[in-house]
């Protein structure tokens, strides 16, 4: 079986971190992570089937990884060596196409009673997800046992698997997974009249989709870098697109806040004195968590969706505002607006049917052209693009398993 | 008092001034120097079908200021007694005078308005008048600070007044301090100073550096506010106004002197006080002097001193530029001054202005091109920002005509200056957001005006740093667009040489390196052989164009 895996190399990660700070995406030229013939994985447990991939995502955290950005909070939870891809759209064997819910909890783990936040559903707050028939894992993409998309096989349990409808075409399916992120971010923001959301890669756009299904009356205020992502945050459903830097002004605009200077003489919108009722952050810097903090209102609530690694912050107005800050991992089971419970992914293959989020899927590549589409996935921004995704529909090796 | 029949005016004492120059380019004439924001470039333009308009040479100046201005409020124009004869002890009196807009670059120490506002403060005290405020009529720009009002009025006057709150900044968005004193036939609301409306005299002290100045606008826009200003500062105004600095051919105008009746007709006492200059901007002689010579009559120390400023301002950053080229004050000469009754006065100054200012010019042009110097009325002791960039050559140096803009409809327009994309952030606030979200939206006026003024010019943050702070009114970029809303009307293409890129297509222009990259560029437009003017301004010219 063909596979990109990622090893327990030291000094390649120095290398790969090294690398990756001159060029974004560069870490997968040097770093740990080689493409490879491995056996196809065996089945953890009993029920297990076996899931060949049609097209894998590269998500954000894939290339923190490979550049030696991630945090070490993730060091307990990975079991090297492990094939990454948790953004998959797939084929049973039996030829059902399915897409992954990657999130390996108490049940993909075998453990009974299962833990309380599994119990609920909400299967992104597993709290056993280091122990059980696995080796450690939060996901799919970062266990050995499972392997992961980003190789013509690996193993899934039927709880981590959803069928895909005929009329989703393989781009629109291998974006379920990144919306489900978007959707739960958006729910997490729920009750906002006007939010602001930073950042306009795939999950700022699935997130602006996703708040935009939730609430047409909604005012969105969204940041973009590059005009690519600007046209698609205005179609997608931002009502005001700015760039990063502007974001403080347009919050202040757009909410009648007055701005608030550290420094009387300079003019400079440090904070407003109101702003927007919540924040959705899909950068996770220093400087967006900043920028959250200074144009949300007292009493309003940041919603932490990018991955913020190890920040520095003043957070101060955190707490002279009482502002909330929460995070919005993943995705599990949400509580629709008449009180039933109802699964992420569900309302994410909605979604992105009804938003055409397949356009956001810009380029593919074949596994062998992993470093062209690495280093494409971490410059997508400034090279015009959203999402990029390993085609594995061609490898040969897929159709010899 | 007519400055003809000056008896302050003594025989000239520098060589008899020259008339304005049309000067055909050949291909022996020199390079042109083109201003560029706070630096300079030589520019050659094609022979054979370029000209170059040079501004008159300074007429001589008053040699006893001082006793033109007794002589001009002892003797009146117009339906007016002497000012002396309209003071009393229990009287209210208003002393409003222009603000740091006025003039350009700011003059050098005494300002006129010191010599004049001492002259009437003497007959006010003379006449044992008490209840004196003295009022910077700054409509909606932003405050003067101390230093710039000690400037204007003086220390002595300012160190009488200021401290016990006599000497100020109009407000006009003090709820209390502004009435509306009626409406015109034309259903404008004429909003004015409540303080000078209830006074029982207004004096306003001007300078007039251009034609535009002046007259029924001194009070009527300098003592008003947004109620009023929207109706004559607006696209269709701007656009209806051939050139507003032509008084018979202006809307703005127009709009001002219906106020103005306005004004009159609820009693307001208006004693009007008009001073014109001459423009001797750079000096005759010292550092600056070589800028106010016509390129080929410069001799090797103007060629040497030129070089020397263009190469030593190369090498400063912006921000030293900025500050040299900050503390410039010109040595401006008064050449006249009239007072007594707003239109009578007006009239003689504007005639005064042109006698300064006036070339005649034949023909249109295809291309008009101009170099922007560092400074427009709106950023003195601040940033010249794209907006004001934009402002400065299509509001301002475009509508230097009377008969017909000097480029033809259809032509292009360009204009060098750097652009850079930076703003002063205490002066123009709402500037930032009207170019981020604004022109991010659209450039067209028409739509600006109606999707988003009103939202700039009510936002509570703008007034607050209006009112409180240094900042021009939230609704001050808009009028910037405005101003250059007929050039935009009439001309095909707009071209900034030198500017920042990213700034200048924000503005809907298009940005070439080099000046030949631009008259290429404008080849598309006006054709391969198209006539070029250059205007060689500063100092200040008015193009009379048959």
């Amino acid at each position: 079986m063909k596979a990109l895996q990622f090893k327990r190399n030291l000094p390649r990660y120095a290398a790969a971190r090294i690398a990756g700070s001159f060029t974004p995406g560069r870490g997968g030229t040097v770093g740990p992570l080689r493409l490879t013939n491995l056996e196809a994985p065996e089945m953890p447990g009993p029920d297990w089937v076996q899931v060949r991939p049609r097209l894998s995502g590269i998500c954000g955290s894939d290339l923190a990884t490979i550049d030696g950005r991630s945090a070490r909070y993730f060091e307990p939870l990975v079991s090297f060596p492990f094939v990454p891809g948790h953004e998959v759209v797939g084929d049973l064997t039996d030829g059902t196409r399915v897409v992954l819910e990657p999130v390996l909890g108490c049940v993909s783990r075998n453990l009974d009673p299962t833990c309380p936040s599994c119990a609920a559903g909400h299967l992104g707050n597993c709290q056993h997800t280091t122990f059980g028939n696995l080796e450690p894992g939060i996901q799919t993409g970062s266990c050995h046992d499972t392997g992961g998309g980003w190789a013509t096989a690996f193993a899934a349990h039927p709880s981590q698997l959803h069928p895909v409808a005929d009329a989703l075409s393989d781009e629109e399916a291998v974006m379920i997974e990144p919306t489900a992120c978007g959707v739960h971010a958006a729910l997490k923001a729920q009750g906002a009249a006007t939010i602001a959301v930073l950042g306009a890669g795939t999950l700022g756009l699935v997130t602006i989709a996703a708040l935009r299904a939730q609430n047409p009356e909604l005012t969105i205020l969204a940041t973009a870098r590059y005009p690519h992502q600007r046209r698609l945050a205005a179609e997608l459903g931002a009502d005001h697109v700015v760039a990063p830097q502007e974001i403080r002004r347009a919050a202040r605009r757009h909410t009648g806040s007055r701005a608030i200077s550290r420094s009387t003489d300079d003019g400079a919108v440090d904070r407003l004195s109101g702003g927007v009722d919540a924040v959705v952050d899909c950068v996770g810097s220093s400087e967006s968590i900043t920028d959250g903090l200074a144009i949300t209102r007292p009493g309003g609530r940041i919603v932490l969706v990018g991955m913020p690694s190890q920040v520095s912050l003043e957070l101060t107005p955190l707490w002279h505002r009482e502002i909330q800050l929460i995070g919005a991992y993943t995705y599990g089971t949400e509580t629709a607006a008449d009180g039933t419970p109802v699964r992420t992914f569900d309302l994410a293959a909605d979604l992105v049917s009804t938003a055409d989020l397949g356009q956001l899927v810009s380029a593919v590549y074949p596994l062998n052209r992993y470093q062209d589409a690495l280093e494409h996935a971490a410059g997508a921004g400034r090279r015009g693009a959203v999402k990029i995704a390993f085609d594995l529909r061609s490898e040969k090796e897929r159709d010899q398993l | 008092m007519n400055s003809n029949a000056d008896p302050y005016k003594t025989s000239n004492k520098h060589l008899a001034p020259r008339p304005g120059f049309v000067l055909d380019v050949d291909r022996t004439s020199p390079p042109i120097l083109f201003h560029h924001g706070d630096q300079f470039k030589l520019e050659k333009l094609p022979a054979g079908r370029s000209r170059v308009i040079y501004p008159p040479e300074p007429l001589e100046g008053l040699a006893d200021p001082e006793g033109a201005i007794r002589h001009a409020l002892a003797n009146p124009i117009g339906d007016s007694e002497p000012l002396a004869a309209l003071l009393r002890p229990d009287m209210k009196l208003t002393i409003a005078f222009d603000d740091v807009s006025l003039p350009l670059p700011p003059m050098r120490r005494p300002d006129i308005r010191q010599r004049i506002i001492e002259a009437v403060l003497d007959l006010a005290a003379q006449a044992g008048v008490d209840d004196v405020h003295l009022i910077a009529a700054l409509a909606i720009h932003r405050r003067m600070t101390e230093d710039e009002l000690r400037h204007a009025v003086g220390d002595r006057v300012y160190d009488a007044f200021a401290p016990s709150g006599r000497l100020y900044n109009h407000d006009a968005e003090d709820p209390d301090g502004m009435v509306v004193l009626g409406e015109t036939p034309h259903g404008e609301d004429v909003q004015f100073s409540r303080r000078a409306a209830e006074s029982d005299l207004v004096v306003y002290v001007n300078i007039n550096i251009v034609s535009m100045d002046g007259g029924h606008k001194s009070t009527a826009t300098g003592l008003s506010g947004y109620t009023s200003l929207r109706h004559h500062h607006n696209v269709h105004t701007m656009r209806n106004s051939t050139s507003f600095m032509d008084q018979k051919n202006s809307a703005l105008h127009a709009s001002n002197w219906r106020m103005g009746e306005v004004i009159r007709d609820a009693g307001v006492k208006i004693f009007q006080i008009e001073t014109t200059i001459n423009n001797n901007t750079f000096g005759r002689t010292g550092p600056l002097s070589v800028l106010q010579k016509r390129e080929w009559e410069w001799n090797a120390k103007d060629r040497a001193s030129f070089i020397a400023m263009q190469k030593g301002l190369e090498v400063l950053p912006s921000k030293a530029r900025r500050k040299i080229f900050s503390s410039w004050q010109a040595p401006y000469e008064m050449t006249s001054i009239q007072a007594g009754e707003v239109e009578a006065v007006h009239e003689i100054t504007t005639a005064n202005v042109f006698k300064q200012q006036s070339v005649a010019v034949e023909g249109q042009t295809d291309i008009l091109t101009m170099g922007l110097p560092y400074i427009c009325p709106y950023n003195v002791n601040s940033i010249m920002n794209p907006i004001l960039v934009m402002c400065l050559g299509l509001g301002y140096f475009f509508n230097m005509y009377r008969g017909k803009p000097l480029v033809r409809e259809g032509g292009v327009l360009i204009m060098s200056h750097p652009t850079p994309w930076e703003f002063h952030p205490v002066h123009h606030p709402s500037y930032i957001d009207f170019f981020e979200e604004v022109l991010a939206d659209t450039t067209d006026p028409i739509e600006i005006e109606r999707k988003y003024e009103k939202k700039y010019a009510e936002d509570e943050w703008y007034i607050h740093l209006y009112r409180n702070s240094y900042a021009y009114h939230g609704v001050h970029p808009f009028y910037m667009w405005y101003w250059g809303s007929h050039a935009l009307q009439h001309l095909g293409r707009v071209i900034v040489v030198g500017g920042d890129p990213a700034a200048v297509q924000r503005m809907g222009f298009q940005s070439a390196s080099t000046l030949q990259d631009a008259l290429e560029m404008a080849s598309d437009v006006v054709g391969p052989q198209a006539t070029i003017t250059h205007v060689k301004n500063p100092p200040i010219f008015m193009s009379d164009v048959t």
